[in-house]
């Protein structure tokens, strides 16, 4: 090997070798960013286990200073609620007893209309129908809560008073009505989305057989589909108890323990809403009630969208 | 094995057939029953509330005069916290859906989130509202605040944003992804230049949904804080503020006539706005949709 052939050998190496500290620094610049988006976007994922975590918390540190102050014999105990008043009682069996009239009154009209929409919709309806309905619904489900508080005060409530004179200006029947309707598009079409996720050889298998569409419908497709429309009927059942403003505005703000529909009532969410329009000081008993109202809120509609869905996945189970 | 009679089996057959009319009229009816509402309620604001609107309605402050009251302060109110709220649920929310569907291994941690992510949205509304006012008003300081009312509403609409986006990202065929890995792309690469633009129209569409159940908004912002009575216009993000469905309601509420009028003046601009974004929405879907060509 000549000597000017060794030099130019040794000149490539040195090229080679600052092309790979070349390669090899992009690689690491590459390596930092990588791994520095990963983290962000980490954060941004685990963020969600943060707001649980400070909902449970601020919850939980409110709440547990107001049962230093008030036992919690009287507060599952009695069935008076005023802590607004001089004379306080921290029952609150009155502002369960008015989220579960409204709540189950809602219920009582977004079930039935709700699961009959659904079946239209998923059986009967040609396409084109489905096509306009279905938007319109939406539109429906889109409108603010507020709205329909509008409806049920100055609407619904003037309607229900001039059939009978039992009602009073507020009271929980309007309020249900109302919640009902609001309601229905969510029944409707997730109730819908189960029934559509039947196989439609099932079907096809019962009209065979000589069923008419309605033995399909109710026979076949319905219990095909049952655990999603549990499933939907127990979510929309949370969406009903944490409902706000159609109670606030139309139902009352008086914690009345009792179930009849034509009387002001006070369910919890419109408590929350009546304490924070007051302004009760920081610190105060009257404050800590809606933390303690809020947590029990939190409890009823988490225990409810679990069981939704555990239901959800047992259908999922049966049909993938 | 008794044998029926063809007369007894056109019987029955007729019997069922009436049955599945009769079924077929319950389940119409049902459905008309959720129209005729919508159409009472659109027509019940529509009549009460189109003689009320006018350039003076939007631009007046709130009054003791109906007549002369308006949503300006308000509708700004409105604008700030939602402009708020919908960059940064769509900043994190976007950010959590590429994680977990891109960077995360499925396990029992992935599964986790995602379940602590479903049951996040079906937490009431009015809950984020005590959050709100114990984290952001009185643990970080912000006060009553426009930034702290559009970083309540962010945290409530987050979950909406995920699931949507994590849905778009899902859809975006593998075959495109792993092409691009080939090409020796790294994971952000194909990320950014890849999946990213194909699940635009769908990511966006969960956003625009999201913004505008943040629009509609009323329990959890009275909660945290906001005012119900505004004769000024937020000035800045530490301003205190009020929204227009706030607004809606504190008419509503009182017992003079001429403010139910203002209400349902206030719903006509409310209803306005929401169904010129869900139209948007479908529109900019439809137009991605088309536009996109592997």
């Amino acid at each position: 090997m000549c000597w000017a052939e060794t030099v130019s050998l040794m000149g490539q190496d040195k090229q080679n070798l600052g092309l790979l500290q070349k390669t090899f620094g992009i690689r690491w610049k590459r390596n930092l960013l990588e791994s520095a988006i990963k983290y962000v976007l980490y954060l941004c994922a685990i963020l969600s286990i943060f707001t649980t975590a400070g909902i449970i918390l601020v919850l939980l540190f409110e709440a547990i200073q107001f049962f230093q102050e008030v036992s919690i014999f009287e507060f599952l105990g009695s069935t008076k609620w005023t802590p607004l008043f001089a004379s306080k009682h921290f029952g609150i069996w009155p502002l369960v007893t008015g989220t579960l009239l409204t709540s189950v009154g809602a219920m009582l009209v977004a079930l039935p209309l709700g699961l009959l929409s659904a079946i239209y919709l998923a059986e009967y309806a040609p396409r084109r129908v489905r096509g306009t309905l279905k938007p319109i619904l939406e539109v429906l489900a889109g409108i603010p809560t507020v709205v329909y508080g509008y409806f049920a005060l100055l609407f619904v409530t003037p309607i229900l008073r001039s059939i009978s004179d039992e009602i009073m200006v507020f009271n929980g029947l309007s309020a249900a009505l109302v919640m009902g309707i609001m309601i229905l598009p969510m029944v409707s079409s997730l109730s819908e989305d189960a029934m559509q996720a039947v196989p439609i050889s099932l079907r096809e298998g019962a009209y065979a057989l000589g069923a008419t569409k309605l033995e399909v419908a109710t026979k076949v497709v319905v219990p095909a589909a049952m655990s999603g429309i549990v499933a939907a009927f127990i979510l929309s059942m949370s969406r009903a108890i944490g409902e706000t403003m159609i109670v606030t505005i139309a139902a009352g703000q008086n914690p009345n323990f009792t179930f009849n529909p034509f009387v002001p009532i006070e369910t919890m969410t419109a408590f929350i809403v009546q304490v924070s329009m007051g302004d009760a000081p920081t610190g105060t008993i009257e404050f800590k009630t809606i933390f303690t109202v809020g947590l029990s809120l939190f409890f009823m509609t988490l225990v409810m969208n679990l069981l939704s869905q555990y239901f959800v996945k047992r259908f999922r189970e049966v049909y993938e | 094995m008794a044998l029926i009679t063809d007369v007894a089996f056109q019987k029955i057959m007729r019997k069922r057939k009436i049955r599945g009319y009769v079924f077929y009229g319950l389940c119409l009816t049902a459905v008309s029953i959720g129209l005729l509402m919508l159409a009472a309620l659109l027509y019940n604001v529509l009549s009460e509330g189109l003689t009320r609107l006018s350039w003076g309605f939007i631009s007046n402050f709130p009054s003791r005069f109906p007549e002369r009251a308006g949503i300006h302060a308000a509708l700004l109110g409105s604008i700030y916290v939602v402009s708020i709220a919908g960059v940064v649920a769509f900043t994190l929310g976007v950010g959590a859906a590429i994680y977990l569907e891109e960077y995360a291994k499925k396990g029992p941690f992935a599964s986790f989130i995602q379940l602590n992510i479903a049951n996040l949205a079906g937490v009431p509304s009015i809950v984020y509202g005590i959050l709100g006012l114990e984290i952001f008003v009185r643990i970080m300081e912000m006060g009553k605040s426009v930034i702290a009312g559009g970083l309540t509403l962010a945290l409530l609409v987050l979950p909406i944003v995920i699931i949507a986006s994590s849905e778009a990202i899902r859809a975006v065929p593998s075959s495109l992804k792993e092409g691009g890995f080939a090409l020796g792309a790294t994971r952000w690469q194909v990320v950014r230049r890849l999946t990213l633009p194909y699940a635009f129209p769908g990511i966006l569409t969960g956003a625009i949904l999201a913004v505008s159940r943040a629009v509609g908004e009323t329990a959890p912002l009275i909660v945290m804080g906001a005012l119900t009575f505004v004769p000024f216009a937020p000035d800045g993000p530490l301003s205190r503020f009020t929204v227009l469905p706030i607004q809606i309601f504190n008419w509503t509420s009182r017992p003079q006539e001429g403010f139910h009028v203002n209400a349902a003046a206030g719903i006509i601009v409310l209803l306005v706005v929401l169904l010129t974004m869900n139209a948007l929405a479908v529109f900019l879907r439809h137009k991605f949709q088309k536009g996109t060509r592997w």
